[in-house]
């Protein structure tokens, strides 16, 4: 292969972007005041999707559907927004905003979906689908057992990918625009030809998904040619370079609709495209900002069909197209370009936005120019969360890694996540005090339990009994995980991702919990005052009264935040003890997305004075209003869930009032750089960053026409706020907003 | 002791390193009040253990007290002064803080500028009350040549602090003063730039 201007190593021997990246890149540690503008071309297609944007809104939330195609990677003809103006091209659909169909996820929920907006698929996919061809939903139904299904229905189990594509896969885009299609097509059939007999059940498998793989590269030339671009060799240039990994991307939200479909970490990848044209003269900055801007600009366009049930645990539409910026490389040199810039420049050039879901990989070594702009930018536009990279690095022993959905680590091109939502960790405690029955419909959930008989709870027979119940929510939990990936690869492989990855990658399952918070303050009171259950003629216990004061999770109070701390450690534990499929590693989120809503509404009252019905806090957030000592403290808290309990990531979502941070923006920059620093310094890894007053949302609720690009930090991702319904935007309201320090 | 929580200086310590890293470069504790120099005696050690520690410390004080204890701990623990000048005349001062004798605060800042460490001085501009030109052309006169105030701050007169005096059942004496329009705060600035080094308006 062609290596021109760049500097040779192992990557141009082997698939290797790492090598390539760490060979090439040009560090940038100066300030921001390089950046430019917006092109009137970016300013020209922008206007038109901003306006279809607001007509999408407007009809309530699809702007157009397709009910006559089956969304492939080769699937529609040219899709352009204002052709003339466009210098990276490609749209899903032949049609901007345009939803498709993905059916091998689900087709009931397809059509659910499409009904929703009253049409329905085209008479022929029906049959087909209703008829002669099986989907990864049907698969899933056919093999859970009753006690799955019950653990689903009573809200134990929630938002599982057992209705909806899995997601969570990061595919290594800058493959394509590194190597070109024909020289990765040859080497996924050497690869191929490489997996031998004996002719296990894996080694099949694999053979199938490599060749599905082959195809699907294939596919991806017959897109490109589409819109004239010859993808079958590398980038030559900058703008080629945007284009192909763009390609690459397109290709995987074409072909699936996972719930999160994270970028990856491109931006430092392609600065060394922009920086060899640069200073070869073929391009100029403004040039340079446009391919971001226009690459940025499709990114916040892609769309995909969902049903209205969705929105309840992913509120807003979102669709995770997480880039990680910044971070360190194990050398010590910094992986912050000047494309790490203009990516967030685009925050500026066409105002803020969910999408893509921009991360920053935040280490005390970062370049202060960086730092300090990254803070203004999280200040301006509350668009940014921020992750701890020395954190990451270390314990994961990656420097070339993406962030997977939310707030995981997934070593690019070398790893995937088996994406499972999560279980309700505050909804296992009340099993544990109840003998195993829910405590809404008193239904036997599982056996083993003693049912609780003394007038007072008693902290260690709870802590026995809660371990118990772990243990039986895990195995169950674990089941589930199993028959959703073994059918999902069965029926709804995402062979265009998986083509850009090593074959045969290491895997994750993740798991995750909701309810922390509420799981660490009930036990504190427990321990530290005195808690009666209420109980029902049934003997179920309904209620808690509690007599005297007991420390709350988030004011830096080891008493409980140790209690927080290990509960994760002890249900992380508890998953590890599973067989899982494809030898996949278990790791565990304390993360919600917005489900801490459906969540607390489908749980009882607990023992910290929580009522029925009422939302959990978000991801590893306190409870609302309990974290009376200001940022540091509920900060603190957080960051003593130990990384290595919880490796797929520990959600933190910060709202502090501007003025809190400072009178000028100096100054704000400052404290927000310093708490920044502090909260990871104490191994932290996660937080959202909102800088907001509640009057402005208060005042966008009121009048949402006047806010359409305000954007929300929530839990691992952002919304528009205006997209939220009136139920969250509540909830996101009656969340802490900081005061103090 | 009415409101507020007791704490021990050993766990105000504790509690202060568990926030060091969030410090940064810029970053240290300051205790105001109510007025921190009551308790000036048990700041003492609190702040030997916090330069110990090499972070800075910073007091927000109206001056009134100065006895040997706060002697002390400003001269051998303080890195800054935040001092209040409520008012540049008797009849004002009595009016706002319900106190006599203004000249407390002049001995104080006296006091400070001859010890030689920093000080900043802090001024809420209430319009009507605190903001003619002739009181803002006498503070500035009066602390032009201080060596030791790097800085003026100019703080709006704002209402947020009414419902506390509400709550705790007092008469909000200046329940009448509107807060301050952004022109006023300019021409305060304007007059008293030509005598600080810096001034900003918080």
């Amino acid at each position: 292969m062609e290596v021109k201007e760049f500097i040779g190593g192992n990557w141009t021997k082997t698939v290797d972007v790492r090598d390539f990246v760490f060979k090439n890149i040009t560090p940038y540690t100066g300030p921001s005041s390089f950046l430019v503008g917006p092109t009137e071309r970016t300013k020209a297609i922008w206007d038109i999707c901003l306006k279809a944007m607001e007509e999408e809104r407007a009809n309530n939330g699809v702007h157009s559907l397709d009910t006559d195609t089956i969304s492939t990677v080769e699937a529609f003809g040219p899709g352009y927004i204002d052709k003339g103006n466009e210098v990276i091209v490609g749209l899903q659909t032949d049609e901007l905003l345009k939803r498709a169909m993905k059916p091998f996820g689900g087709f009931k929920v397809v059509e659910k979906a499409l009904s929703e907006h009253g049409v329905a698929p085209n008479e022929k996919i029906t049959e087909l689908f209703s008829k002669y061809v099986k989907t990864h939903n049907d698969g899933v139904f056919d093999a859970y057992n009753a006690e799955i299904k019950k653990y689903r229905s009573l809200g134990i189990l929630t938002g599982l990918p057992d209705n909806y594509a899995r997601g969570r896969i990061i595919g290594d885009y800058r493959r394509l625009a590194l190597y070109g299609l024909d020289f990765l097509i040859e080497q996924k059939k050497e690869d191929l030809e490489a997996i031998t007999g004996p002719m296990t059940d894996e080694v099949i498998r694999l053979r199938e998904e490599v060749s599905e793989q082959i195809k699907a590269l294939k596919s991806m030339k017959i897109l490109g040619s589409k819109y004239g671009l010859d993808l079958s060799r590398p980038a030559e240039n900058a703008q080629e370079a945007v284009q192909w990994t763009y390609m690459a991307y397109l290709a995987a939200v074409k072909e699936q609709d996972g719930a999160a479909m994270s970028l990856g970490n491109v931006s430092t990848f392609l600065d060394i495209f922009i920086e060899n044209d640069l200073r070869e003269g073929l391009i100029t900055e403004e040039e340079a900002q446009e391919y971001i801007d226009q690459f940025v600009m499709k990114l916040r366009v892609v769309r995909h069909l969902r049903m209205q049930a969705y929105d309840e645990i992913f509120a807003g539409d979102p669709t995770w197209v997480t880039e990680a910026i910044g971070g360190m490389f194990s050398d010590g040199r910094t992986k912050v370009t000047k494309t790490s810039y203009r990516f967030l420049n685009t925050l500026y050039n066409l105002g803020p936005s969910p999408e893509p879901n921009m991360t920053v990989l935040w280490s005390e070594d970062l370049p202060e120019n960086f730092k300090k702009f990254c803070a203004k930018v999280a200040i301006e536009t509350s668009s940014l969360q921020f992750e701890n990279d020395t954190l990451m690095r270390n314990s994961r022993g990656s420097d070339d890694y993406g962030i997977a959905c939310c707030v995981s680590h997934q070593d690019l091109g070398k790893s995937i996540q088996f994406f499972g939502a999560r279980t309700n960790l505050a909804k296992t405690l009340l099993l544990a005090i109840n003998g195993g029955r829910c405590e809404l419909t008193g239904e036997q959930i599982f056996d083993g339990v003693p049912e609780y008989k003394d007038e007072y709870l008693d902290f260690d027979t709870v802590m026995t009994n809660f371990k118990i119940a772990m243990q039986e929510i895990a195995r169950v939990y674990s089941d589930s995980m199993n028959i959703i990936h073994y059918m999902h690869d069965k029926y709804y492989y995402e062979k265009a991702q998986m083509a850009l990855i090593d074959t045969n990658p290491h895997i994750n399952i993740a798991y995750g919990i909701a309810g922390l918070s509420i799981v660490a303050d009930s036990l504190s009171a427990i321990k530290y005052a005195k808690v009666k259950p209420i109980r029902n003629e049934d003997g179920l216990t309904i209620d808690f009264e509690i007599e005297g004061e007991f420390p709350k999770y988030g004011n830096d109070d080891d008493r409980v935040d140790s209690l927080a701390a290990q509960a994760v450690a002890d249900f992380n534990y508890e998953l590890k003890q599973f067989p899982i499929y494809k030898e996949a590693e278990p790791s565990l989120s304390v993360l919600t997305i917005t489900s801490n809503v459906v969540y607390g509404k489908k749980t009882g009252a607990t023992p910290d004075g929580r009522a029925l019905g009422v939302p959990f806090a978000p991801g590893a957030n306190p409870m609302h209003g309990r974290d009376e000592m200001g940022a540091i403290a509920s900060l603190n808290s957080v960051a003593k869930i130990n990384y290595e309990d919880a490796q797929d990531g520990i959600s933190n979502t910060f709202s502090i009032v501007p003025k809190s941070l400072g009178s000028d923006i100096e100054t704000r920059v400052d404290n927000l750089t310093s708490i920044l620093d502090g909260y990871f310094h104490n191994n932290a890894q996660h937080v959202n960053i909102n800088v907001l007053d509640k009057e402005t949302l208060l005042d966008a609720m009121e009048h949402p026409e006047e806010y359409p690009q305000l954007t929300i930090r929530v839990s691992g991702y952002a919304v528009n706020f205006v997209r939220l319904t009136r139920e969250q935007q509540l909830e996101v309201i009656s969340r802490s907003f900081h005061e103090s320090m | 002791m009415e409101g507020g929580k007791a704490y021990t200086t050993d766990a105000l310590f504790d509690i202060i390193m568990k926030s060091k890293p969030y410090f940064g470069k810029k970053g240290g504790v300051t205790i105001s009040g109510g007025e921190p120099l009551l308790q000036a005696k048990a700041l003492i050690p609190l702040f030997k253990k916090l330069k110990a520690e090499g972070i800075h410390t910073a007091l927000d004080t109206n001056g009134r007290i100065l006895n040997h204890f706060a002697m002390e701990l400003m001269d051998k623990y303080t890195d800054l002064v935040m001092l209040d000048i409520k008012h540049m005349t008797e009849e004002g001062y009595e009016h706002i803080t319900g106190q006599k004798n203004n000249q407390t605060t002049f001995n104080f800042s006296e006091y400070r500028e001859k010890s030689g460490k920093p000080m900043w001085l802090r001024y809420v501009l209430i319009p009507g009350l605190t903001d003619k030109p002739n009181l803002l052309e006498s503070l500035g006169a009066y602390f032009k040549d201080y060596k030791t105030v790097e800085k003026l701050e100019i703080q709006p007169y704002h209402k947020l602090g009414v419902h506390k005096w509400e709550a705790l059942g007092w008469e909000y004496q200046l329940k009448d003063a509107r807060e301050n329009t952004k022109e006023e705060l300019h021409k305060a600035q304007t007059i008293l730039e030509p005598y600080f080094k810096q001034i900003s308006i918080n």
